[in-house]
């Protein structure tokens, strides 16, 4: 049996037929719509290297099977920049040397966007560790990290604050 | 992964026709798809219910009591602020397991169905006796350290891994199912079982049977005052329990009017041993006398390996849990959830 969905990855719209319906969302990214961003560590929910945001929230795309995201709307850490602008959470994990070798940095970034915008951490580092739990680094760049989220959530909430004001 | 067919049916009615022996439902898929991955699980069909109509809500009852649909997202009903003021220590249970990522993608349904963690269960190359009755239980004499120590035969000595199960365990929810011979309601004392005869069945679930919602009475919800989930494992956070404890308790001039304790981590099932709770009735809350309750608690306790030091850790966090309810539910949700670090871990 094939399967036929459309759905929105980074604002494009992208019609995919699978012959089977193993596939997941990971592998769909990375190996049919080119977008290999998205990385594999575990492949079983267990490392965070995979997450993406469907529908504006973070999700482990190495348990998600492709076929049920029919209408899904995805991003992708290829769909954060505005060209060459970096979204306030990648500047900022430039910023605070929230990484080493990199691999697990697209899981970190699109988890600290999911999280912030989950609304519950504010600035508590505490919290925002917590919040974090779920993508682990190989590298232990942890401390970079929480830095790194703290001071793009307090820079986001300021935009907020200075928007609405 | 094996080859399956996928359908995603329009209704719960649809759902249940397109149930064959062999087929399995679909929620959040955090658990199923991870189970399919290492061929534990091999369906022949998965019916997608994560879009069925109606499943999603959290609705007041006219009784007083709250009924949770089955397709309601973890992270959801954990950040509701009704419901998490109404029942703290579930909202607590939730925000302690998993990780952000799989809250926002596990469903309660999917969490009272998650199966066990036993590696043995995972591995389709080991003996077990929950994937197939009479193959043998690989786990018995292997790695064992986080085996049940309450409820377990030769047959089967794993756990339930789910935090959520334990607070529910302790308030008397009620699952609300629909399968091929119509709805009913399930206790939830009734709900998982011990492996007896059977170890293949872990639920009282019926072949085909979908769970539509979890009901709570108002009188559960009476407790909200004093009630707390605490769970040790092996690292602060994004890790499954040993041993947890759901602990509630109404108070009155001083003295204890009710009193739940549900221990999760040692048993195929949340354990409850209403000795233990009946002897705190009347009483004025006292380190002694949760000490004493959680010893009654783990009375028949005995490890089925290499898993004796649960017992003794899981009677320090029932006690320590009924000292931090009778202490008083913490205001907002502890940065470190259910944990024994932190703010709100000390009395
Ligand atoms: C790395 C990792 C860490 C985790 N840590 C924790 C933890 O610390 N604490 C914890 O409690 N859990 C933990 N979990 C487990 C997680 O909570 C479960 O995987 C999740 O709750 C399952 O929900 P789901 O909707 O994704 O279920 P699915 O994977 O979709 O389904 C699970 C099972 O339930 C059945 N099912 C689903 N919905 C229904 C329904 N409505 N009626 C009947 N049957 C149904 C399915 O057929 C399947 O057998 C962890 C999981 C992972 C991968
Ligand atoms: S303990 Fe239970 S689940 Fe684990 S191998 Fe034995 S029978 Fe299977
Ligand atoms: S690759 Fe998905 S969580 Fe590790
Ligand atoms: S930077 Fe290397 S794994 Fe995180």
């Amino acid at each position: 049996m094939s399967y036929t969905i459309s759905l929105t990855v980074n604002g494009d719209r992208r019609d995919v037929t699978f012959e089977d319906a193993r596939v997941t969302l990971l592998d769909l990214l990375r190996e049919r719509l080119a977008l290999p961003g998205t990385k594999k560590g575990c492949d079983r929910g267990q490392c965070g290297a995979c997450t993406v945001l469907v529908d504006g929230r973070r999700i482990n795309s190495c348990l998600t099977l492709a076929v049920t995201l029919d209408g899904a709307d995805v991003t992708t850490i290829e769909g954060l920049a505005r060209g060459d602008v970096l979204h306030p959470v990648q500047a900022s994990f430039v910023e605070h040397d929230g990484f080493q070798c990199g691999y697990c940095t697209p899981g970190q970034i699109m988890s600290a966007v999911g999280l912030i915008a989950e609304g519950d951490v504010g600035t508590d580092p505490e919290r925002i560790r917590e919040g974090m739990s779920g993508n682990l680094c190989r590298c232990a760049a942890y401390h970079g990290i929480t830095e790194a989220v703290l001071d793009a959530a307090r820079r986001m909430t300021d935009d907020k604050t200075r928007k609405s004001a | 992964m094996n080859l399956f067919d996928y359908l995603r049916p329009a209704s719960v009615s649809d759902a249940i026709a397109a149930w064959q022996p062999g087929a399995a439902y679909l929620g959040g898929g955090t658990n199923l798809v991870d189970l399919m991955k290492t061929g534990a699980l091999q369906p022949g069909k998965v019916i997608d219910i994560a879009r069925l109509p109606g499943l999603d809500r959290i609705e007041s009852l006219p009784d007083g009591g709250t009924r949770i649909g089955a397709l309601v997202k973890n992270s959801v009903l954990a950040g509701d602020p009704d419901f998490a003021a109404a029942f703290p220590m579930i909202a607590e249970a939730l925000a302690s397991g998993a990780s952000g990522q799989l809250r926002n993608a596990a469903t309660l349904g999917g969490n009272l169905m998650q199966r066990t963690r036993c590696v043995y269960f995972q591995d389709p190359h080991s003996a077990c006796n929950r994937r197939e009755s009479g193959n043998g239980c690989g786990a018995l004499g292997g790695d064992t350290q986080n085996h049940a120590v309450l409820g377990w035969n030769d047959a089967c000595i794993a756990t339930n891994p789910s935090d959520l199960c334990v607070p529910l365990a302790a308030l008397d929810a009620v699952v609300e199912t629909q399968g091929p011979n119509g709805r009913r309601d399930i206790a939830f004392a009734d709900f998982h079982r011990l492996p007896g005869d059977t170890p293949e069945r872990e639920t009282a679930l019926e072949p085909g049977e979908l769970i539509l919602a979890v009901r709570l009475s108002s009188n559960a919800a009476a407790s909200y005052q004093n009630s707390r989930y605490l769970k040790l494992r092996e690292r602060t956070s994004f890790a499954f329990a040993l041993v947890s404890a759901a602990a509630a308790l109404q108070l009155k001039d001083g003295r204890i009017t009710e009193a739940r304790l549900a221990i999760g981590g040692v048993a195929a099932k949340p354990w409850r041993v209403p000795a233990a709770e009946a002897l705190m009735l009347g009483q004025p809350p006292d380190t002694d006398l949760f000490r004493r309750a959680a010893a009654v608690a783990l009375e028949d306790a005995t490890p089925s390996g290499n898993n004796g030091y649960k017992i003794d850790l899981a009677r320090r966090i029932a006690a320590r849990s009924l000292a931090l309810a009778a202490a008083g539910t913490p205001t907002r949700m502890p940065a470190l959830p259910a944990s024994v670090f932190g703010e709100s871990a000390h009395v």
